[in-house]
């Protein structure tokens, strides 16, 4: 089991620490509920050193990562970041990242931390071109700092004006002392930043932003971390995306340019898109009394016509909601479906993904 | 450390139980509620069911999973705490005041197979 430079301070914090993709994690140090409200109302401190880290470089570095990802990275600007899959040649996903652009030469891959290695084995036998890819997970940290006060306890540390780095952008700048890449990226649907160092240059980052945070930072577990992505139906790896879910299916089509180039997966998806996908990623809420949970069966009458992907009581709203993969035409808003909950049958509504509002600054 | 009441009986799985008046009350323990967090919904059981010891009576659901709660004892169930439908946090306040539910027992010597505090007390650790 491996620890992040951030164990200490995660003991120290007093976090009930879990096993994740090989990792030691926080999953809460207070209470999940406290922590997800500190994000929508302050901000709150993710340790996402866990996150995959690989970088490409090389003079066709450009091309290659075009050809792996379904975003466009020929028209993505320098600095900029785009969110998109790597696909199987049958459209299954083979993860969700961003990739960040330096120059046409220069990209950074960040994935899940518990696909780095399947993602890293992708990568390098898909590589057909003049420029290398490494994995460089182990030689960095990572923090995310989110909320609406991130900026301004952020800009306390730094004499770069953060304004310049705009929604999707990254920059190297230097923090507390030493350069950092910084984006205005998240998973919380809250403005932010994402900040990725050296293992001992993040772990004073991190001192500091919770000295100086005081009563306004909290340190965030996994567990908020699930709940806050839900709310703004933000996709996890393993829950809306899968090897045998394509990003069509899971709704996210606005990251995969089918016009755009070549992809692996695009054939699939073309085609996919053209005859309408059979099922699709939607919004359920609970009319009856439980709790939605992962892998629940959702039901039309008596026919079995999905899945539960994600489900809490969101902390923000209080109502019982979930995202569900859920055949056509029943995924339509306002469809009344059931939902099996330990071997009874409770009514559940078809209703938009958009459980609460992104509050992004663009 | 989580708090252990002496003079009720014990579960393995973090459920205790107190004999009043013939009746066995249930309910979850301090070191259950703090395993699971915040509780926000529990699921009860019809009253008047008859339940087998270690079949599962119900639910608790923390923000993050659901756990069942499993029944220790043989019996009927003759009442439900129906605050918790509302009120489901009440087991993180107070696990030893807010019982589950009121059962008739079928045997009062089933209770020898439960554990005492001190007993409970070690697997805690």
């Amino acid at each position: 089991m491996k620890r992040t430079a951030l164990y200490d301070a995660h003991v120290k914090n007093g976090a009930k620490i879990v096993s994740f993709a090989g990792f030691e994690m926080p999953i809460v140090y207070t209470s999940i509920t406290e922590e997800h409200n500190y994000v929508r109302e302050k901000c709150g401190l993710f340790d996402v050193s866990h996150m995959g880290e690989i970088c490409v470089r090389g003079t066709e570095a450009e091309k290659f990562v075009d050809s792996i990802f379904t975003n466009d990275c020929l028209t993505q600007n320098d600095n900029q970041v785009l969110y998109g899959m790597m696909c199987y040649p049958d459209g299954g996903v083979v993860d969700d990242l961003l990739v960040y652009k330096f120059h046409k030469e220069h990209f950074l891959l960040v994935v899940n931390a518990s696909n780095v290695d399947k993602d890293f084995a992708w990568v390098t036998e898909n590589n057909k071109f003049d420029c290398k890819a490494t994995n460089e997970s182990d030689n960095f940290s990572e923090v995310a700092l989110q909320g609406p006060y991130a900026q301004t306890l952020l800009q306390q540390i730094t004499d770069f004006d953060l304004n310049d780095i705009t929604f999707f952008t990254s920059k190297m700048i230097n923090v507390n002392g030493a350069t950092f890449l910084v984006s205005r990226t998240g998973y919380t649907g809250e403005d932010g930043f994402e900040i990725y160092g050296t293992h001992d240059d993040v772990v004073d980052v991190w001192d500091v932003l919770m000295e100086k945070g005081g009563e306004n930072i909290s340190p965030i577990g996994l567990g908020a971390r699930d709940t806050l992505r839900f709310e703004v139906s933000l996709p996890l790896y393993g829950n809306e995306l899968s090897k045998t879910i394509t990003p069509l299916e899971a709704g996210l089509g606005f990251a995969v340019k089918l016009e755009a180039g070549d992809f692996i997966g695009r054939d699939f998806l073309v085609k996919q898109k053209q005859n309408r996908t059979t099922r699709r990623i939607c919004g359920l809420k609970l009319l009856d009394k439980g709790i939605l949970r992962h892998g629940y069966k959702v039901f039309h009458n008596e026919k079995l016509v999905g899945e539960i992907t994600t489900g809490y009581k969101s902390p923000s709203t209080g109502e019982t909601v979930a995202l569900a993969m859920v055949d056509r035409p029943y995924e339509k808003m306002g469809t009344e479906l059931f939902v099996e909950i330990r071997g009874k049958m409770k009514k559940v509504i078809v209703r938009s993904k958009k459980f609460y509002n992104k509050n992004y600054k663009k | 450390m989580s708090k252990i009441v002496e003079g009720l009986y014990y579960t393995n799985t973090h459920e205790w139980v107190k004999v009043q008046d013939g009746f066995a009350y249930i309910g979850i323990t301090d070191y259950a509620q703090e395993s699971l967090g915040e509780i926000v919904f529990v699921e009860l059981p019809e009253e008047e069911s008859s339940l087998e010891a270690g079949e599962e009576l119900g639910a608790i659901e923390s923000v993050k999973a659901a756990s069942d709660i499993l029944s220790p004892v043989t019996g009927i169930i003759v009442e439900v705490n129906d605050e918790l439908e509302d009120s489901p946090e009440l087991l993180n306040e107070d696990p030893y005041e807010n019982w589950i539910v009121k059962i008739d027992l079928e045997s009062k010597s089933e209770l020898h197979k439960l554990l005492n505090s001190t007993e409970y007390k070690e697997i805690c650790e």
